[in-house]
C-alpha cells in the first residue's frame, strides 16, 4: 500500500493538508505499526491528506535530549527542521507524545515553527466535526480503562482529547486512582526504555500495570507507542494477556467506524 | 522607658541580624547563572497570586492543604497583631490600636480565634509527623536535622500562639478589674475559656503574666525571624518569588542551551560565526551548584522538605535511589557549604567536593523517567527535574559517562536515525499492510 510522501505530492504539484510525522516506535515495532496504520485508516476515512517524511523521516532527538546528550538532540532538530522547513511544513500530526511535545515545544526555538498536533486531538477534532462517524457496538459494554501517557498529559495539558475518543464508543470509560495530572508514569521516558532501569524493588510498569488491573478493564487504552510497550509487557507479566488488551485509542476508533 | 530602650535594641539587633543572613541567601542564589530577564508578567503574577498566596496546589492533599491553610492564614493575619506589639513596644503604649474600638474588638477576636486553629494545625502536624509517622516524612533523606528542623518550627508557633492567648487572658482579667492602664479593648472568644485558671491571681502576679507573655511572644517572634534562614522554614518568604519566577510551562518543554546550538551550528557550518568570547568556557550541564540557574538554586531554599514530589515518583515508589526532595535538600546542603566557604575565605576555595558525585550520585540522576509528577506535585513550583537533567547533561557532554545502554542508543541515532537498530530505509515498512482496510486484530 503506497503511502504518500512529500515529494510524491510535489510531483503531483499540490499538498498535503497535514504531515504525518509517524516516529520511530510508530514506523518499526511491530505492535506499533499497528497504531500507525490505524492512525493513517483514519486520516484516510476523514477525507484529510497526509504525507509522510518517509526515509528522510529521523529520530525527532527526545530519547537523546531526556538522556542529556543536547548535542546530539540540536543535530537531530536542525536537520529534521532543515527537511520539514525545505518542504514548506505547516501542520503536523505525530503519533506518539514524544514526538509531538518535541516538535511543538523544543523546535520553536531551533526554528521549526509548526502548528502540531497528536494524534488524539485530531482525531477528537474530526470526531466533532463529523468527519468520522462510530458505528456502535463493537465495544458495548466493554470496560476500558485510559492511562495517561507523560508527555501528553502532564508535560501538555492533553487529558480530555484521548478520553473523548473512548467517550464515542459504546463502551465504558473507567479511571485508575492515579490519573489525569496524577497519572502514574509507565516507565518508559526520559530514555528509560533503552537501558535496565537502576536497582529498585519493583519496575515501573509493573507497578503501573497491577493499578491499571485493579479496574478489572476489558481493555487498558493509551496513546504512546512506548506506554503499549511498557503495559503490554506488565500484562504478560500477570499472565492477563487472554483477558486484557492494551490498545491506542486510535485503534478503538478505527475498529468501530462506520463503513 | 527603659523597657522601650531594651525594645528597640532587641528589635534592631534581630532586623540586622535576619537582613544580614537574607543577604548571604541572596548572593549564594547569585551564585547561580543568572535568569534570562523575565517575560509575561501579567500571568506571573497571576501565578504566584494563585499558588502562594491562594495555596492552590496545596489543597490537592485536602487534609494538609486545609491545615496549612489555617497556620498560613493565621501567620499572614496575626502579624497586624504583631504591628501593634511593635508599636506599643516602642512608644511604651498599651494596646494603642484600642481606639478603633468595634473594629479592634473585631480583629482581636479573630486574632485568638486563628491562634487557636493555628495551634490545633500544628498539634495535628506533629502528630502526624511523630505518632502517625506518615512515611514520606520518614524516608532516607529526612535524616535527623530534617526532621527536628520540622518539629521545632511546629513546637515554636505553638509555643507563640500559647504566649498570645495566656497574655490575653491575663490583660482581659486586668481590663475587668479595671486595673492601672488595662483599659477596656478587644474580644477575647478563645483566652477567656483559659482566663478561669487566672482569676485567682493577684493584679501583680497578673501583670507579670501579661508582661512575661508579651515579651517571650515578641522576642520569640524575632528569634523565629532569624531562625528562617537556617531552616527549610524560609519557604514562607521565598516561595512567593519562586512561584513568580517559575517556569510558566508547558511542563513537557525543556530548555534548549544555546551554548549547545553555537557548537551544533558550527559543526554543522565551519564558516559559521564562532560565539563572542563570554570569558571562561561554560561546562555543559552541571556538576556543581555554580553550574546550576538562580532559579534551581532558589528552588533549593523554596523547598520545605514536604516530600509530596517523592511520594509521587515513579522511581522512589519502586524502591529507586532517586528521592527529587533529595536533589533539593543535597542543593541547598551543598549550597550552604559553598556559602560559609566563601564566608570564610573571601572568595570560594576549591574544597575538592561537588553536588554531583559528593552529594547527588550518578545512579539517582539514572533512575529518573522524566514524567514531571514531581514537578506537578510541589506545592511551590519548585523543579526538581530541571536539575536532574542537567546533571545528566554533565555527564554525557562532558564527562561520557551515560550508562551503556544509552550510549548505544546514542550512537543509533547517530547513525541510522533511530534509537533501535532498524534501517532508515525501513521507515515505511508499516505501510507495506494495507492501511486503508484497517483490520482491527484487538
Amino acid at each position: 500500500m503506497k503511502v504518500k510522501t512529500y515529494p510524491d505530492f510535489i510531483a503531483e504539484g499540490s499538498n498535503p493538508d497535514i504531515l504525518f510525522w509517524v516516529g520511530c516506535a510508530s514506523s518499526f515495532d511491530e505492535r506499533a505499526q499497528k497504531v500507525t496504520r490505524a492512525v493513517a485508516f483514519l486520516l484516510e476515512k476523514a477525507g484529510v491528506t497526509f504525507a509522510v517524511l518517509g526515509t528522510e523521516e529521523s529520530c525527532n532527538g527526545d530519547p537523546a535530549k531526556r538522556a542529556g546528550n543536547e548535542f546530539l538532540y540540536q543535530l537531530q532538530a536542525m536537520s529534521n527542521i532543515q527537511v520539514m522547513n525545505g518542504y514548506g511544513v505547516k501542520k503536523i500530526v505525530t503519533a506518539c507524545p514524544h514526538c509531538f511535545n518535541t516538535l511543538k515545544n523544543e523546535y520553536p526555538d531551533m526554528g521549526g515553527k509548526y502548528e502540531v498536533l497528536h494524534h488524539s486531538m485530531l482525531i477528537q477534532q474530526l470526531l466533532n466535526e463529523g468527519k468520522l462517524k462510530v458505528e456502535g457496538g463493537k465495544f458495548l459494554g466493554k470496560k476500558i480503562v485510559y492511562h495517561d501517557p507523560c508527555y501528553l498529559g502532564r508535560g501538555n495539558n492533553v487529558y480530555e482529547a484521548p478520553r473523548d475518543i473512548i467517550k464515542a464508543l459504546d463502551a465504558n470509560l473507567s479511571e485508575m486512582q492515579r490519573n489525569r495530572e496524577n497519572g502514574f508514569c509507565c516507565g518508559a521516558g526520559g530514555a528509560q526504555i533503552f537501558k535496565e532501569s537502576e536497582k529498585g524493588d519493583k519496575e515501573i510498569n509493573i507497578e503501573r500495570t497491577e493499578e491499571a488491573l485493579g479496574a478489572k478493564p476489558d481493555y487498558i487504552a493509551v496513546s504512546c507507542p512506548f506506554c503499549i510497550l511498557m503495559l503490554t509487557d506488565g500484562v504478560k507479566h500477570f499472565s492477563k494477556e487472554k483477558e486484557v488488551k492494551v490498545v491506542d485509542v486510535a485503534e478503538l476508533l478505527a475498529a468501530s467506524l462506520k463503513q | 522607658m527603659l523597657s522601650s530602650i531594651i525594645f528597640i535594641v532587641i528589635l534592631i539587633a534581630g532586623i540586622i541580624l535576619f537582613t544580614r543572613n537574607v543577604r548571604k541567601i541572596i548572593r549564594n542564589i547569585k551564585l547561580g547563572k543568572p535568569m534570562p530577564p523575565a517575560d509575561r508578567k501579567k500571568e506571573r503574577w497571576l501565578q504566584m497570586a494563585q499558588v502562594a498566596l491562594g495555596q492552590s496546589k496545596l489543597v490537592k492533599r485536602p487534609v494538609a492543604g486545609i491545615l496549612h491553610i489555617f497556620v498560613y492564614a493565621g501567620f499572614i493575619i496575626i502579624n497586624i497583631e504583631v504591628l501593634e506589639i511593635l508599636i506599643d513596644g516602642i512608644f511604651g503604649t498599651h494596646r494603642v490600636f484600642a481606639p478603633l474600638g468595634g473594629l479592634y474588638n473585631f480583629l482581636i477576636g479573630s486574632f485568638e480565634i486563628l491562634a487557636l486553629l493555628v495551634l490545633v494545625g500544628c498539634l495535628i502536624f506533629l502528630i502526624r509527623r511523630n505518632i502517625l509517622r506518615i512515611r514520606r516524612f520518614h524516608q532516607r533523606e529526612m535524616t535527623s536535622w530534617p526532621r527536628s528542623d520540622a518539629n521545632i518550627i511546629l513546637i515554636t508557633e505553638i509555643i507563640l500562639m500559647s504566649l498570645f492567648l495566656v497574655m490575653n487572658a491575663a490583660d482581659s482579667i486586668l481590663q475587668h478589674r479595671g486595673f492601672s492602664h488595662y483599659i477596656q479593648a478587644g474580644s477575647f472568644p478563645v483566652s477567656s475559656m483559659i482566663a478561669d485558671m487566672f482569676n485567682g491571681l493577684s493584679n501583680s502576679s497578673l501583670v507579670t503574666i501579661e508582661r512575661i507573655c508579651w515579651w517571650l511572644h515578641i522576642t520569640g517572634i524575632l528569634i523565629f525571624l532569624n531562625y528562617l534562614p537556617y531552616s527549610k522554614h524560609f519557604h514562607i518568604l521565598i516561595s512567593f518569588p519562586n512561584t513568580w519566577y517559575a517556569d510558566l510551562g508547558p511542563k513537557g518543554r525543556f530548555t534548549n542551551p544555546e551554548q549547545v546550538t553555537h557548537e551544533v551550528k558550527l559543526m554543522l557550518d565551519p564558516s559559521a560565526e564562532p560565539p563572542e568570547n563570554t570569558g571562561t568556557p561554560q561546562r555543559f550541564g552541571a556538576k556543581d551548584v555554580f553550574d546550576l540557574s538562580e532559579k534551581h538554586l532558589m528552588d533549593a531554599y523554596s523547598c520545605t522538605e514536604c516530600g509530596r514530589c517523592t511520594s509521587v515518583c515513579p522511581a522512589n515508589v519502586t524502591g529507586k535511589l532517586l528521592s527529587p526532595r533529595k536533589i533539593m535538600m543535597d542543593t541547598r546542603d551543598r549550597l550552604e557549604e559553598v556559602g560559609k566557604n566563601i564566608d570564610s575565605n573571601g572568595q570560594f576555595k576549591d574544597d575538592g567536593k561537588t553536588l554531583l558525585y559528593n552529594y547527588i550520585k550518578p545512579e539517582e540522576v539514572w533512575a529518573c523517567t522524566t514524567c514531571n509528577a514531581c514537578v506537578e506535585a510541589c506545592p511551590v513550583l519548585i523543579n526538581p527535574l530541571s536539575i536532574i537533567l542537567e546533571m545528566r547533561r554533565y555527564l554525557v557532554m562532558e564527562e561520557s559517562a551515560a550508562p551503556n545502554e544509552l550510549n548505544g542508543m546514542f550512537s543509533r541515532i547517530e547513525n541510522n536515525g533511530a534509537p533501535w537498530q532498524f534501517p532508515q530505509a525501513d521507515r515505511l515498512k508499516w505501510a507495506d499492510e494495507d492501511y486503508k482496510n484497517f483490520n482491527y486484530e484487538g
